[in-house]
């Protein structure tokens, strides 16, 4: 055991791990953080917090962690190279980890062209890979980067995101198994609406033995209507939703439509479940949190299993 | 080559709104290669503030001069004769250019009449993109001699973020994704193994993180 999270324990013992997401709010009022952690806190192993996600100012991801740690919940910081260089990356890691923020997940982030600061110089001093390696560095070795010795090592677990879904797809896995290399112990993928184009992947994820090494949280995300499927489909980059879907969605009434969505979504943690070296979900229901302890329950998640 | 682009008109007049005799130095270096301040512009330019001015009622008298480069100290030497005669100095040399000038003439205003954008190749007439941000540390050998600092917008050093769609970058479909090049040669090329291979994090201190560079040969110095 690396850290002394929950997410860790529960899925070292080989349970099928449930995370979920909260998006902190553009402000300062911790209540918003608290609601949506008492939501689903029940139903989760852990819960991510974005860290000002596709570049839009927010409240920042290490103040919500430690909100929802407040909770009793187990939390995982995102953390994306875009705004901090290591100095300010290195500083956060050990502030987290002295207040029991002990599960961070690697990432590059968003390019600042999609945020409300568009004319904001992006850092990048790091790339996503170089964060697994200094996280890892900073726990295996209690050294710094620059090379010093951290006194009070922190724990810490460490997660980094997989993309099955953008190009080159053949590139895919071998970005992944970098991301292994480097020190990630578990992924979370972005949302599968093609499942397909997931058992492929997971195919090459499997024929180099990665799903050994790392645990892969599968990501599903409820579509809440046509309008959002839509969206995900044309306009965000790097997420595929197949045209039959959007058909199926089309296909009912309009009002039915976010019960469509969710029958979709529970159906994919099914099918994902059944999926060899997938080791859990990671349900990001986008500003639709009270959602998810009635995914995770028709999915058969529920209860989560009691650990130490 | 560097390559610039004309700034506005309506900036540039302002810029010299206060003065009735100016030099225009125009510069016969990368800025000229790429038509925006060779012989021909330093004409076209010094013409169109001349009728601006006129039509202003506020006449301007501009001196047109080109430099062979403007980031030589022997060739800036050329116009010291006639500097102190003018008000201000407007240069549509590369921002070194501007600036070498106003360091050779520190008593005389020195204006930039351009943008400098980028180190970057002709792609056809009339197009120009960039190639090189010289971060001082090349790398081009480990990513099939395209550069991710330059062409990926995050400057991500180990393969393509997830929002590489279908050959393009996220930040606007009419980038190439700088990592979808590079994957696409090194397969060509069978050396795809290069990728599986971490390029470690990087040194800053080569780029201008480090502050202003500067190279001294002593071989070469005189």
């Amino acid at each position: 055991m690396t850290s002394d999270g929950r997410l860790e324990k529960v899925l070292e013992r080989g349970e099928f791990a449930v995370t979920s997401e909260c998006g902190p709010p553009r402000g300062a009022d911790p209540e918003v953080i608290r609601k949506k952690g008492e939501l689903i806190k029940n139903s989760v192993d852990a819960i991510n917090v974005t860290d000002n996600q596709t570049s839009v100012v927010r409240m920042s991801s290490f103040s919500s962690c430690l909100i929802l740690k407040q909770l009793g919940v187990d939390p995982v910081m995102q953390m994306v190279t875009r705004d901090r260089n290591r100095i300010a990356i290195q500083s956060d890691i050990l502030g987290a980890a002295a207040l029991g923020i002990n599960n961070i997940l690697c990432l590059s982030g968003d390019h600042q062209k999609f945020g409300d600061h568009s004319t904001a110089k992006n850092v990048y001093d790091l790339d996503s890979m170089h964060l697994i390696q200094t996280v890892k560095r900073m726990r295996d070795e209690g050294k710094f980067l620059g090379g010093d010795e951290i006194k009070g090592v922190p724990k810490l677990f460490i997660g980094a995101a997989a993309n099955p879904f953008a190009d080159p797809f053949e590139f895919r896995v071998i970005r992944l198994a970098k991301k292994v290399a480097a020190g990630a112990q578990f992924i979370q993928t972005q949302c599968i609406f093609n499942l397909d184009r997931f058992k492929k992947w997971m195919d090459q994820v499997r024929d180099r033995g990665l799903h050994e090494k790392v645990h892969i949280l599968g990501g599903v995300t409820p579509l809440k209507s046509l309008g959002m499927a839509n969206y995900m489909k044309k306009m965000v980059p790097g997420m595929d939703v197949p045209d039959e879907l959007i058909a199926r969605i089309k296909g009912v009434d309009k009002e039915k439509r976010a019960e469509e969505g969710i029958k979709i979504c529970v159906e994919t943690i099914q099918q994902l479940r059944e999926i060899e070296g997938v080791h859990g979900v990671h349900i990001m229901a986008i500003e639709w949190e009270e959602m998810v302890p009635r995914i995770a329950e028709e999915a058969g998640l529920l209860p989560r299993p009691k650990v130490e | 080559m560097i390559i610039g682009e004309g700034k506005p008109i309506k900036e540039v007049l302002s810029m010299i709104e206060p003065y009735s005799k100016i030099i225009l130095a125009g510069c016969r270096g990368c800025v000229t290669v790429c038509s925006v301040g060779g012989e021909k512009e330093v004409g076209i330019l010094a013409s169109a503030i001349t009728m601006a001015r006129e039509k202003e009622g506020k006449p301007i008298e501009i001196k047109e001069v080109t430099l062979e480069r403007q980031c030589d100290p022997e060739y800036l030497e050329q116009i010291r004769g006639i500097v102190d005669e003018y008000e201000a100095i407007l240069s549509i040399a590369c921002g070194a250019g501007v600036q070498f000038m106003a360091e050779k003439y520190r008593k005389t205003p020195v204006y930039p009449g351009i943008n400098t954008k980028f180190i970057g190749v002709t792609e056809e007439q009339g197009v120009w993109s960039e190639r090189c941000q010289s971060c001082g540390d090349c790398k081009l050998h480990l990513t099939g001699g395209i550069c991710p600092i330059t062409r990926c917008a995050k400057s991500l050093l180990n393969g393509p973020c997830g929002g590489s769609s279908r050959g393009k970058c996220e930040v606007n479909p009419e980038i190439d994704c700088g990592w979808q090049l590079i994957y696409d040669t090194l397969k060509e090329q069978g050396r795809l193994d290069k990728l599986e291979v971490i390029i470690p994090i990087n040194d800053w201190t080569t780029s201008r993180d480090g502050g202003p560079r500067k190279i001294i040969r002593e071989d070469l110095k005189l």
